[in-house]
């Protein structure tokens, strides 16, 4: 088993130094669809991190990732880089919190409905600010940022986020999210503070989201509200996540890899009718693998073990 | 082993459902990707444009059938004319899904996997400022015509191979304050202004452009307000501004809100001398919808409605829209007389040569529906941006230097009972 995981580690790096000098060897296309990868890979597992153990089903991506978007329109000219960044990371979690502290008491359907509506509660915020206070409605991003700065910016960002939810899983925090994702009023009997462990998830999950929108901004030179706070994303997520499986670390990368993909392919070869194809492949996800693509590893395992053990017992 | 064949066929089934699925798809995919064999030698030009989205209305009006007419009409005469043999242009399309990542992703893919000659912009300011520097980096022209940005004159300068035909809001603005300070001093209006506008990127740069310019020019601004984008319910508006009886209205309105506020108007009765809209007001639709009532209502856009140029576009756009729909009277001709521009900058080069297609535009004199065209640092030097429907007609009316420009009629006559 260590020799596995030794060699598990090595491919990783192995793969990750690969990821690393691809910009150097990728024409612009590629690289653009290296991004959109990425940028999916690390919304949907930063989504699968909160949404995952709690079994709460967050539809607030694009609010997060529009708060970043928004925080590089205002301050992206004004102030060093990592700064802009630190800064969104800021308003990130700290929204994440004064958010979670009102809802996560809210349960099923009601949280959903209330996370859509979340982004556009923000968005409407931002509008009203930018039409009474500033008079402007619709920035300029006009940094120094190149689209391979943004790839490496990115797959900082995906590692960061295995890492981070590795360690999370490892600790008492999640497992104390496991029994609260099993059932809340037992963890509360257990002694676990529930608000506390589900608030600091929802704010490392929306930091993860809020920075990906920071990074992603100079692609698009302008951003508006409804640039920044698109509605699609949080759905594009939530069926990357489904399809990968939301209650393994990697599992909604699973999903977010091959939808990237097949979406891409959809808009090169059917320019009139992917929405439509996509709307009949997210019906067939949802009615035929309810548990994602990892609940279809899981099950093979399952059968594959027993099998051995009935064998051995065999002979 | 009940239990574990249970869950085997469970588990067949729904992936068996699965590959079903998928297999339709592929199985569409393939029959629609057997397309007709493509010419041997022809012009490659792409575009994304939003088919979906909240930009698909706007991009289905004024982009997509100009961008069909056009080249329907070049290939009809044989094509683009290289040197001395006639080249077929061959389309390359794709949906923005009115996203700027899709924007920009769609048009890294026009360039280096379809490797085509020439793009065309996509619909609205945010998806062109999206794609701008993508096109600048490659060295495409870009003639952006449905961008109105008052940042134009320095887009045009960081990027010398972007062309704004649009023009900035601010000359929008100071364009109908400067017809509203001519009218008044020829005695027609007084001035009392009231103005509205809605909380998009629309009618906030127009409004804070007007408000100023307004202030300078000594008209009371008897109301200034803003709603927001979507608003059903437009009748206080209309009441409350009503009640302060101005001698100018204006609103720097979107398509809904433009027919949603002149039909309230006309239901209050409220007649002032001068009833100015924001977009749509250039619509057919707009015409459709009110008719007589149309008349005299003043609107952004317009066009020289006498010039027979414009007169046979009309014309040829009926005959060439699949329902005979007529084009707006704002940046339709702009986008069609961009493309003119385009076609005749590419053959008097005489090969795909981008570099010099750009250089021509800058620098060359072209004809086109909206008449002459030359281009000073990448802007035009007229714009049409005060119109006026007067007899089923969007006549541009400001600015009053324009060639072909129409005396306002002041005031605007009462609203008929429909």
């Amino acid at each position: 088993m260590n020799r596995m995981r030794l060699a598990a580690a090595l491919a990783g790096c192995a793969g990750l130094a690969v990821l690393a000098l691809l910009p150097m060897y990728a024409d612009a296309y590629y690289l653009a669809l290296a991004i959109g990868l990425l940028q999916f890979t690390v919304l949907a597992t930063a989504w699968g991190l909160f949404s995952g153990p709690t079994r709460y089903v967050s539809l607030a991506t694009t609010a997060f990732f529009g708060v970043g978007a928004y925080t590089v329109a205002v301050l992206g000219e004004l102030l060093p880089w990592p700064l802009v960044l630190l800064i969104a990371t800021a308003i990130g979690a700290l929204m994440a919190v004064i958010v979670g502290l009102s809802t996560l008491r809210l349960s099923g359907l009601h949280f959903v409905i209330f996370t859509f509506g979340l982004a556009e509660l923000i968005r409407q915020l931002v509008i009203w600010y930018e039409v009474n206070k500033t008079r402007v409605l619709g920035r300029y991003v006009f940094v120094d940022i190149t689209q391979k700065d943004i790839y490496w910016q990115l797959l900082v960002l995906a590692v960061a986020v295995f890492v981070i939810g590795w360690l999370i899983a490892r600790s008492r925090l999640g497992f104390a999210l496991r029994i609260i994702g099993e059932d809340e009023t037992v963890a509360k009997h257990c002694g676990i503070n529930v608000t506390i462990a589900k608030v600091t998830l929802f704010a490392i999950s929306a930091v993860f989201m809020t920075l990906v929108g920071a990074i992603m901004a100079p692609r698009w030179t302008y951003i508006e509200p409804s640039i920044a706070f698109n509605a699609t994303i949080s759905f594009e997520v939530v069926i990357m996540a489904l399809l990968g499986g939301a209650h393994r670390l990697w599992g909604p990368a699973l999903g977010a890899i091959p939808l990237t993909l097949l979406f891409e392919f959809l808009a090169a070869r059917f320019p009139t009718a992917s929405t439509l194809i996509m709307g009949v492949i997210f019906l067939l996800i949802v009615y035929a693998l309810p548990a994602g693509v990892v609940g279809l590893w899981d099950n093979f395992r399952r059968q594959w073990r027993p099998q051995r053990v009935e064998q051995g017992a065999g002979a | 082993m009940d239990e574990k064949s249970l869950w085997e066929e469970n588990m067949g089934s729904s992936v068996t459902r699965f590959a079903a699925g998928l297999l339709a798809v592929t199985g569409i995919a393939l029959f629609a990707g057997v397309g007709p064999a493509q010419a041997q030698s022809s012009v490659k030009i792409g575009y994304a444009l939003s088919r979906t989205g909240p930009n698909a209305g706007g991009a289905a009006v004024t982009t997509l059938p100009n961008y069909e007419m056009w080249v329907k009409e070049v290939n009809a005469a044989g094509g683009l004319k290289l040197g001395d043999k006639r080249v077929p242009i061959e389309i390359v399309q794709y949906d923005d899904r009115s996203s700027a990542e899709e924007a920009a992703r769609a048009l890294e893919r026009l360039i280096t996997q379809d490797k085509v000659d020439f793009i065309l912009p996509p619909w609205g300011t945010g998806l062109n400022l999206a794609v701008g520097p993508i096109l600048n980096k490659s060295g495409y022209p870009h003639l952006a015509s449905t961008a109105v940005t008052d940042r134009a004159p320095e887009l045009a300068k960081r990027w010398p191979n972007s062309f704004w035909l649009l023009g900035t809001s601010a000359g929008a603005a100071n364009t109908l304050v400067d017809l509203l300070v001519k009218l008044r001093t020829e005695g027609k209006i007084g001035d009392t202004v009231a103005m509205v506008s809605v909380a998009d990127g629309f009618g906030i740069d127009l409004s804070g452009a007007a408000r100023p310019a307004l202030t300078k020019a000594n008209f009371k601004l008897a109301y200034d307000k803003t709603y927001p984008v979507g608003t059903q319910d437009l009748s206080p508006i209309v009441n409350e501004v009503k009640a302060l009886n101005p001698d100018v209205f204006i609103a720097f309105s979107y398509p809904p809100d433009t027919l949603g506020l002149t039909e309230q108007a006309r239901i209050a009765g409220f007649n002032p001398k001068i009833f100015y809209t924001g977009v749509g007001t250039a619509f057919p639709l707009f015409k459709q919808k009110f008719g007589a009532n149309a008349q005299g209502v003043m609107g952004i856009g317009g066009w020289s409605g006498d010039s027979a140029p414009i007169k046979d576009y009309l014309a040829r756009h009926k005959a060439a829209s699949a329902n005979g729909a007529e084009p707006d009277r704002w940046a339709s001709a702009v986008t069609y007389a961009s493309l003119q521009m385009l076609q005749q900058a590419i053959e008097r080069v005489g090969k795909i040569d981008r570099e010099a297609v750009i250089k021509d535009l800058q620098t060359g004199t072209f004809d086109t529906v909206i008449g002459k065209v030359k281009f000073e640092n990448n802007l035009p030097t007229k714009y049409w941006w005060v119109g006026q429907w007067q007899d089923g007609e969007f006549y541009g009316v400001g600015p009053a230097t324009n060639e072909g420009a129409r005396a306002p009629i002041i005031p605007k006559p009462a609203w008929k009972a429909p």
